[in-house]
């Protein structure tokens, strides 16, 4: 794998399965008494939030915390952030700690592309989500999650609904998927389909009833209105409108072969675009995902950081080839 | 005053020529035996130009010297072979009185290495609500001509009528900085594939296209001249020619970036690349150079647009809109314009010293290479090829988007009214 994760773009097909081999052995781990590894014990690594995400935060930590990493979580209120310090000074900050990987959330697009190839840093640099562009773990994790369920992802019909035009978990995942062999409809407005769409590895379809019976996974997408009114706003009528031709209810949800998924990345708006009873029900696989979130952030922060020049003496204990090693008894 | 008989410099790219110049005036031109107490200096395979003269330029003082003055501005002026750059408004405070207008055209003849002629605001502070007092400015030392809210556009159709109509008064022009502000809300990079996938908020060709539409027909409705600031887009080059077709009284101009970067620039989130308008695709590039090549656009202006490295060493939106230009603009039109084959020298001459001096009425430059014309000369050496250097500039700032291109052509001596402002590449 490359030394940073800062889109799905980066991924082969073959980096990308190696992610999900390795998430399915930290997987494992999660379900032992003892849920740690000595892996990265002697690393750091930072969490650089410059948006509110408690969720993605929370996970990316406790994901390192189990691979044993010193974790120093930075968010950007109460911290000089909010001073009006750069992204290139906290940056010369991080790096004269001695981050080893700096996972970083932000929202301006691009973001994490400038802090890993600005020399600012010499760590590793994970995108945790930049702007509208991109959160290429949360992809990795709705690919891990389908492939749970239905297996091989290739040939898979996925849906993915909604606010796609300021959405980084779509273009993530459109990338990542199709990468992955998956067939991805975009289903949106045409005003929430960004300009340009006809030149990714897509289709898109305005008709979500016509969509759906051809699913084998359905990802809904939050409506993100703060972003909309940046952009000038009035992108649809009224949320009833919006709810009625793009919601997920239990009615359409009839529609869906049996066997199909229902994701969400969070947070969900209850009502707008899916409703209580779907995404409760037994088809709605939204809070697998985050358990799922954990594991692949091991995956990725293992990757990146296991094989790298500066890593301590001792020999990484969850190497992939001896999955029957017990990471659990090395680090007694 | 130093007389000079330049020597055997091929005029406007033509058969190599000598050039008397006495007392701030081109004396002789032809085959010169010699002169009494004139200074030689030999030019062979050297071009000669007219003084270039730039149409947009932020200069910055008042207000943002940390990013640029009017000495520093106009010595990285004369390095790029300038004689006369027009000062845009967007200063703080705005150009919209006629004591900033000529604080800033006496800062400008105290230098001494270019002219400064400043542009009034059309509105007063930018804020596109309320004419400036244009009158006040055009009849200053400064005599504005030029009227700009560069940066803002005039969108409310009626302020801009009533721009287009007043300055009719005293034969002034509105240069319009095309963007219609809802299309554009935040807008980062050109709207198409790439902003769809990097997640930049889009900037249209439409927004600037629908406006420049409008004003065309704006001005062609009162009677008016308009200008049209940093055309980027083919379907802008389209609507300025058929405007022109109909007879109505535009000027476009063209930026050097415009001419040769690509919106592809932009997948490096690197916002030394983010300029208002955004760089375009590669076939508005083409439509550019050929709207130049065959005059529906006017002339070529810099838009050199200063800015300390902390505006740029950021995240791309977070980071400021610009670039600097003025020393790397010949070169660009060199390289896209001439040695294409697009533009000969003579055209250079035209599109980058003649019709932006008349654009802007500045009666003493863009007069050519001619006896009695105002010695206003450039001499470059259209062999040399160079990488581009951020660090080796007159500017304070470094934000240049040609970082690490070779370039060809380099500016040897020029010369304001007779007196070097740069010799041997080196500033005096």
């Amino acid at each position: 794998m490359r030394r940073h994760l800062l889109s799905s773009a980066d991924l082969t097909r073959d980096d990308a399965l190696l992610v999900l081999d390795t998430t399915a052995e930290m997987r494992a781990l999660a379900d032992r008494p003892i849920k740690k590894s000595p892996a990265l014990r002697g690393r750091t690594v930072v969490n650089l939030f410059f948006e509110d995400s408690t969720r993605t935060r929370i996970s990316f930590e406790a994901a390192a915390k189990r691979l044993s990493a010193d974790v120093i979580n930075f968010a950007a209120k109460g911290s000089s952030l909010s001073k009006g310090e750069s992204l290139k000074d906290t940056a010369l900050t991080l790096e004269a700690m001695g981050a080893d990987a700096v996972v970083i959330r932000h929202g301006a697009s691009g973001a994490p592309h400038r802090l890993a190839n600005s020399g600012w840093v010499n760590s590793s640099v994970v995108n945790a989500g930049d702007g509208t562009h991109e959160h290429p773990t949360q992809a990795l994790l709705d690919a891990f999650t389908i492939r749970r369920h239905l297996g091989d992802i290739d040939g898979r019909r996925v849906a993915i609904v909604g606010d796609v035009l300021h959405s980084r978990v779509a273009r993530s995942n459109a990338l990542l998927l199709s990468t992955l062999g998956a067939e991805v409809t975009l289903v949106a407005p045409p005003t929430l389909l960004p300009v340009g769409v006809e030149s990714w590895p897509v289709a898109t379809s305005y008709d979500l009833d016509a969509t759906l019976p051809k699913s084998d996974v359905v990802m809904m997408l939050r409506v993100q209105r703060e972003r909309m009114n940046l952009s000038g706003g009035g992108f649809f009528p009224s949320a009833r409108e919006y709810s009625r031709r793009y919601g997920l209810d239990a009615r359409r949800m009839a529609q869906m072969p049996d066997d199909a998924l229902v994701m969400h990345p969070g947070p969900m708006i209850r009502g707008m675009e899916i409703s209580a009873d779907v995404a409760d029900s037994d088809r709605s696989v939204i809070v697998e995902q985050v358990t799922n979130g954990v594991a692949v952030r091991m995956a990725v922060l293992y990757l990146l950081l296991s094989g790298s020049s500066t890593a301590t003496q001792e020999t990484p204990q969850l190497a992939t080839d001896h999955p029957e090693t017990d990471p659990a008894e090395a680090d007694a | 005053m130093t007389t000079y008989l330049i020597r055997q410099a091929d005029l406007l790219g033509g058969a190599p020529t000598d050039l008397l110049v006495r007392d701030g005036v081109i004396a002789d031109i032809g085959d010169i035996g010699s002169s009494a107490g004139a200074e030689e200096l030999d030019a062979t395979d050297l071009v000669a130009l007219p003084g270039l003269v730039d149409l947009h330029t932020h200069l910055r003082e008042p207000g943002r010297e940390d990013a640029e003055t009017v000495l520093t501005g106009t010595q990285a002026a004369a390095r790029g072979g300038f004689t006369a750059v027009h000062a845009m408004a967007n200063t703080d405070p705005v150009a919209d009185t006629a004591g900033v207008v000529e604080q800033v055209w006496r800062l400008g003849r105290e230098g001494g290495y270019c002219d400064v002629q400043p542009v009034g605001a059309v509105t007063v502070g930018l804020s596109g609500q309320q004419l400036a007092e244009l009158g006040a400015m055009a009849d200053s030392a400064a005599g504005v001509r030029v009227f700009s809210d560069d940066g803002r556009c005039v969108s409310d159709a009626v302020l801009m009528r009533r721009a287009l109509e007043y300055v009719k008064a005293f034969d002034g022009v509105v240069a319009q900085h095309a963007q219609e502000p809802r299309l554009t809300e935040d807008a980062q990079m050109n709207e198409g594939e790439l902003s769809g996938v990097l997640g930049l908020r889009g900037w249209p060709a439409v927004a600037e296209e629908a406006v420049i539409a409008r004003d065309c027909l704006l001005a062609a409705h009162v009677g008016s001249r308009l200008h049209i600031c940093h055309v980027s887009t083919a379907g802008s080059v389209e609507i300025v020619r058929w405007a022109k077709g109909r007879g109505c009284n535009v000027t476009a101009e063209v930026t050097p970036h415009h001419l040769l970067l690509t919106d592809e620039l932009a997948t490096t989130y690197d916002p030394v690349y983010k300029v208002n308008p955004p760089l375009r695709t590669r076939a508005d590039v083409e439509a550019l150079r050929e709207g130049l090549a065959d005059g529906t656009i006017d002339c070529v202006a810099t838009d050199h647009a200063p800015h300390p490295s902390e505006d740029k060493a950021c995240e791309w939106s977070a980071a400021a809109f610009g670039m600097v230009g003025l020393e790397t603009a010949l070169s660009v039109v060199q390289q896209t314009m001439v040695d294409t084959g697009l533009l000969d020298w003579a055209g250079v001459a035209d599109r980058f010293s003649r019709r932006p001096a008349e654009i802007g009425r500045l009666g003493s430059q863009g007069r050519g290479l001619q006896i009695g014309a105002p010695a206003n000369i450039v001499l470059i050496d259209p062999a040399a090829r160079r990488p581009v250097d951020p660090g080796d500039t007159a500017s304070l700032s470094r934000n240049t988007p040609f970082e690490g291109l070779e370039l060809p052509g380099r500016v040897v001596h020029t010369f304001l009214r007779g007196v070097p402002t740069v010799a041997d590449g080196k500033l005096q």
